[in-house]
């Protein structure tokens, strides 16, 4: 018997979508010898591949790039630095310093001086908000209907219903628009909108979609296919408001209600992970509780805009490179923490080390108007930035000066006061 | 016309472990049901426990076989290569009304055989179960009670008694029978008409629309919903046994059951609603479990769920097990009031049911060759890395993994498709395969899962189902709505 196949590289990278190949060409621009990503689909480009429509690239290229030709940039982009891609290969499990891997060429375990996770992100699901009803065909994750629709050239409903106002689900509202079919409504669960304010403007308003804020669905009919769902408002604790249900003959549900984090290989490894992020715990260098693993991307946290993911991942491969070659800094490290108004904050800790800024990322919790966001360590105000407006849809940031990283001594807290709350 | 010596209407665990007895003797034996799969409807969606008869009523037919039955079981799991996990269950006793009945369910239980059934001290139920709730004063337990995988149980037996030569007419539907000259003749299907001499009704909650057919009908049925929640692997409180509620005469409770898959399956509710179609989860329902379950589990972490679903149990009034082997209309067997043990007690009917057919004058012959054993699927997921190389040796296709979740590769998937009665829908290829039974609930899969089928069946992907008869999907031409 032929004896398992291994290989040892610098760094190799899970994942090629944009978070993994935007870190291995980083990887190799900082001197990593080899760099390998490994790729479970056919192709690289990750999530991209199937979001054909417009509006990637505004911050990184300047200009308004479809989701595979901003893939397309970065694929080339790795290529022409030197790091290898491996496509349909699973990465199935992380042991201390080597990842095991399966494709139809059998299992080979890569041995890695540092390793970047960019496993990307799964939606929730029907299950996850526990609407009851029958389980008939016809109900798709949004990003499942669109992989539908934009990879396979299926056709998936006619007359339909989407919950939740997530980004996916507004670009879907219009997709399926485009494509002939009737969508009804989107139905939001919260007071306010959970995707960004310009999908609602160019997907829903521009196509007279009606969004029907602080409702949900409380019933689903169908012995087969879906026949209707039944909505209803909301109070004020979410709960559903009896007798003012509404039946909506539809044969499609389409479900836009969040994304998850995938971390199953980071839980094989034992990497601590964040249960607000729900992914891994990471310091500004994006280095996870095991310092040869690193990770960035929506696998880390989920991103609004993947212009984010790109100069965050760059920052990933880059560190897993230094730390591969013994070259990252090392000096304490203080936890930073979500205060008033901030649902989290990613790092999740800062190593003082004054080499360079620090950017923090953050949600808020609440829209509002006219807000101040504050990053402060021990009274001392490190950063601040006025808002006119902002909802927990937008992914926020606040730059620490390396001075003041360096200086560091204790806890940094993110706060955000809203001039006006819009909940 | 398709002529056959038996048919059995139903491809439940009841009417495949008919099947299956049958594939033992010489003759046809034709097994139609109206789903696209064998696997039943209640048998698919039950809580899977094959469990003793300590709580059955004493003396009962139903008792008698469930009783015999479980006796089966073990040797079915090792011929067939059935998952089962031999866990034992408990019950915990948290009130004094409970610890009152306690005396008189270890009677019964002695009554029933089951002299293994024993109340323990509450420091001792703790140290086996530390996820019970602290404040229980003791509990019940069962050490025989297991949990099997319900749809590889009912799939496995299919195989075999299909490599037997028992045929199997899925999506086919019964919606007459012709008796004449106080015989059966012929039996009308959505696909055509098939002339039997034997036809034995395993149709579950249908079984009185089916004994109509044949004027044998002097009962009723009605569905007993039950409402699940199944909980994923990385939940953080699994328990090791299955957990029971103290049974009150009603019915067993809400249970905590730990699956041969490693999730953790809760559930069910008992209801009775009229309308044989309804597998609506319902607020009330998944609210009552969730309580139930977290008062003898407090740590459970719902916000794990996968998934809900609903089960519902053939509930017969007048109840009890039937079996009818009519003298009105000679040919015709019915089977009835198999509600909510009928799993485990499918061996032993099918026994049974084949004893009493020959003493009414069915004459059988073994036949020569009969193959008494099945092998699984060879799983991908948790095999050692060396195992893993191997079988992507054997079948490159065990190296591209379709399923993230769950780890399916797609060589099980397609194995799920060519085997004899194999998955023509997604839902079938999930039952066997588990490729959608994860977190993602078929998110990232399931549009590859469609285009395996479209290929392996030579269909349009438009054809291709969920499940059902109807049930496509994408949008489909036909859908007219
Ligand atoms: C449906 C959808 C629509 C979006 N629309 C927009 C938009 O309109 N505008 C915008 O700016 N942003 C949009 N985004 C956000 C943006 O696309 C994401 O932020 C970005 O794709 C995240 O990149 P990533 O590399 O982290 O993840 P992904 O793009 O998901 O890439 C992860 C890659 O890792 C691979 N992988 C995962 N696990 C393994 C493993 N174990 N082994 C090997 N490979 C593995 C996957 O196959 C995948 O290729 C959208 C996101 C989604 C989900
Ligand atoms: C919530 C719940 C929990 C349970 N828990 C347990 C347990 O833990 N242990 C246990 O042993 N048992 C349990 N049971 C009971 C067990 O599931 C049933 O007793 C058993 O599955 C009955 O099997 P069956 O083959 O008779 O019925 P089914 O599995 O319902 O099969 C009947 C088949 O007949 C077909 N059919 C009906 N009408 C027609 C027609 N006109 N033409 C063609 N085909 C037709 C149907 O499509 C179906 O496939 C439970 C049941 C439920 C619902």
């Amino acid at each position: 018997m032929l004896g398992m196949k291994t290989k040892t590289c610098d760094v190799v990278v899970v994942g090629a979508g944009p978070a993994g190949l935007s870190a291995a060409e980083a990887a190799k621009s900082a001197g990593a010898g080899n760099v390998l990503i490994v790729e479970r689909d056919a192709a690289a480009g990750g999530i991209l591949r199937q979001c054909i429509h417009p509006g990637f690239g505004l911050k990184v290229f300047g200009e308004e790039l479809t989701g595979p030709e901003y893939a397309e940039r970065y694929i080339e982009r790795a290529a022409a630095a030197g790091a290898e891609l491996l496509t349909g290969t699973t990465a199935l499990e992380l042991r201390d310093r080597e990842l095991v891997c399966a494709s139809p060429s059998g299992i080979v375990n890569l041995r890695f001086g540092a390793l970047v996770l960019a496993m990307g992100c799964r939606e929730r699901t029907r299950a996850n908000l526990v609407i009851p009803g029958a389980r008939p065909s016809g109900i798709y994750t949004a990003g499942t209907a669109q992989k539908l629709i934009n990879l396979f050239g299926d056709k998936v409903g006619r007359e339909v219903v989407i919950l939740g106002s997530g980004d996916i689900g507004m670009i879907m509202a219009r997709r399926l628009t485009l494509e002939g079919a009737h969508v009804k409504a989107v139905v939001e669960l919260l007071p306010f909108l959970a995707g960004l304010a310009r999908n609602k403007a160019q997907c829903l308003d521009d196509f007279g979609i009606p969004l029907l804020l602080s409702h949900t669905v409380v019933d689903i009919d169908g012995v087969d296919r879906l026949t209707s769902v039944t909505i209803a408002p909301v109070d004020e604790k979410r709960r559903p408001i009896p007798g003012k249900e509404e039946k909506i003959a539809c044969d499609t549900l389409l479900l836009s209600v969040g994304l998850i984090p995938e971390n199953e290989l980071s839980r094989t490894g034992g990497i601590a992970l964040s249960p607000v992020t729900r992914g891994p715990v990471v310091n500004q260098f994006k280095q996870t509780s095991n310092p040869a693993v690193f990770a960035c991307g929506n696998v880390l946290h989920v991103n609004d805009l993947v212009d984010h993911v790109s100069v965050e991942s760059a920052e990933a491969g880059r560190n897993a490179a230094l730390y591969a070659a013994g070259a990252l800094p090392s000096a304490p490290a203080f936890p930073t923490v979500a205060g008033p108004g901030v649902r989290y904050v990613c790092p999740q800790s800062v190593v003082a080390d004054g080499g360079e800024d620090v950017t923090l990322f953050f949600r808020t919790t609440l829209p509002g108007r006219r807000t101040e966001f504050l990053c402060t360590s021990g009274g001392k105000v490190l950063a601040t930035r006025k808002s006119p407006r902002t909802s927990p849809g937008t992914m926020e940031q606040l730059v620490i000066p390396k001075d003041a990283v360096a200086a560091l001594d204790g806890p940094v807290e993110v706060r955000c006061e809203h001039g006006e709350v819009l909940a | 016309m398709v002529k056959t010596d038996v048919l059995i209407i139903g491809a439940g665990a009841v009417g495949v472990a008919i099947a299956r007895e049958f594939s033992k003797f010489r003759g046809r034996v034709l097994v139609c049901d109206r789903n696209d799969d064998v696997g039943g409807d209640a048998s698919k969606s039950c809580s899977g426990l094959t469990s003793t008869s300590a709580t059955m009523p004493v003396g009962t037919l139903e008792c008698k076989i469930r009783t015999i039955a479980h006796t089966m079981v073990d040797v079915l799991c090792r011929d067939l290569d059935i998952p089962i996990i031999h866990c034992g269950s408990i019950a915990p006793v948290l009130t004094d009304d409970q610890m009152e009945q306690v005396p008189k369910l270890l009677d019964k239980a002695w009554q029933n055989g089951v002299w293994d059934y024993e109340f323990m001290p509450r420091e001792e139920i703790l140290e086996m179960e530390p996820t019970l709730n602290p404040a229980i004063r003791g509990g019940i337990y069962s050490p025989r009670d297991s949990q099997i995988n319900q749809f590889l149980m009912v799939v496995a037996e299919a195989e075999n008694a299909a490599e037997n030569g028992v045929e199997f007419l899925l999506d086919c539907e019964v919606t007459g029978i012709e008796t004449r000259d106080g015989r059966v003749r012929r039996v009308i299907t959505t696909k055509g008409e098939i002339e039997a001499t034997w036809v034995v009704n395993a149709a579950g909650l249908h079984c009185d629309d089916i004994a109509k057919m044949v004027g044998e009908c002097d009962f009723a049925v009605h569905p007993r919903k039950g409402e699940f929640y199944v909980l994923g692997h990385d939940t953080p409180v699994k328990v090791k046994h299955i957990i029971s509620s103290v049974p009150t005469p009603k019915t067993r409770g809400v249970l905590v059951i730990p699956t041969t898959d490693d999730n953790v399956l809760v559930g069910p509710t008992a209801d009775d609603v009229e309308d044989k179609t309804d597998r609506k989860t319902t607020r009330a329902g998944l609210e009552e479990v969730r309580t139930k379950a977290l008062e003898m589990v407090p740590g459970l972490c719902f916000a794990d769920t996968i998934t809900q679903f609903v089960g519902a149990r053939p509930a017969r009034v007048p109840e009890g097990y039937h079996i009818l082997v009519s003298e009105k209309a000679r040919g015709y067997v019915g089977i009835s009031g198999i509600r909510s043990t009928g799993l485990t007690a499918s061996l032993a009917l099918g026994k049974y049911v084949v004893h009493e057919m020959r003493g009414a004058g069915l004459a059988l012959e073994r036949k020569v060759g009969w193959v008494r054993t099945r092998r699984g699927i060879v799983k991908f997921a948790g095999k050692s890395d060396a195992e893993k190389d191997a079988l992507i040796a054997r079948d490159p296709l065990y190296g591209k993994i379709v399923c993230r979740c769950e780890q399916v590769t797609e060589a099980e998937i397609v194995q799920a498709i060519r085997r004899p009665v194999g998955a023509r829908t997604l839902d079938a290829v999930k039952r066997r395969v588990r490729a959608g039974m994860g977190r993602c609930q078929s998110g990232f899969c399931g549009p590859q899962v469609l285009a395996i089928l479209s290929r392996e069946l030579g269909i349009p992907e438009s054809d291709v189902r969920k499940r059902g008869v109807a049930a496509f999907m994408l949008d489909h031409p036909t859908d007219n709505n």
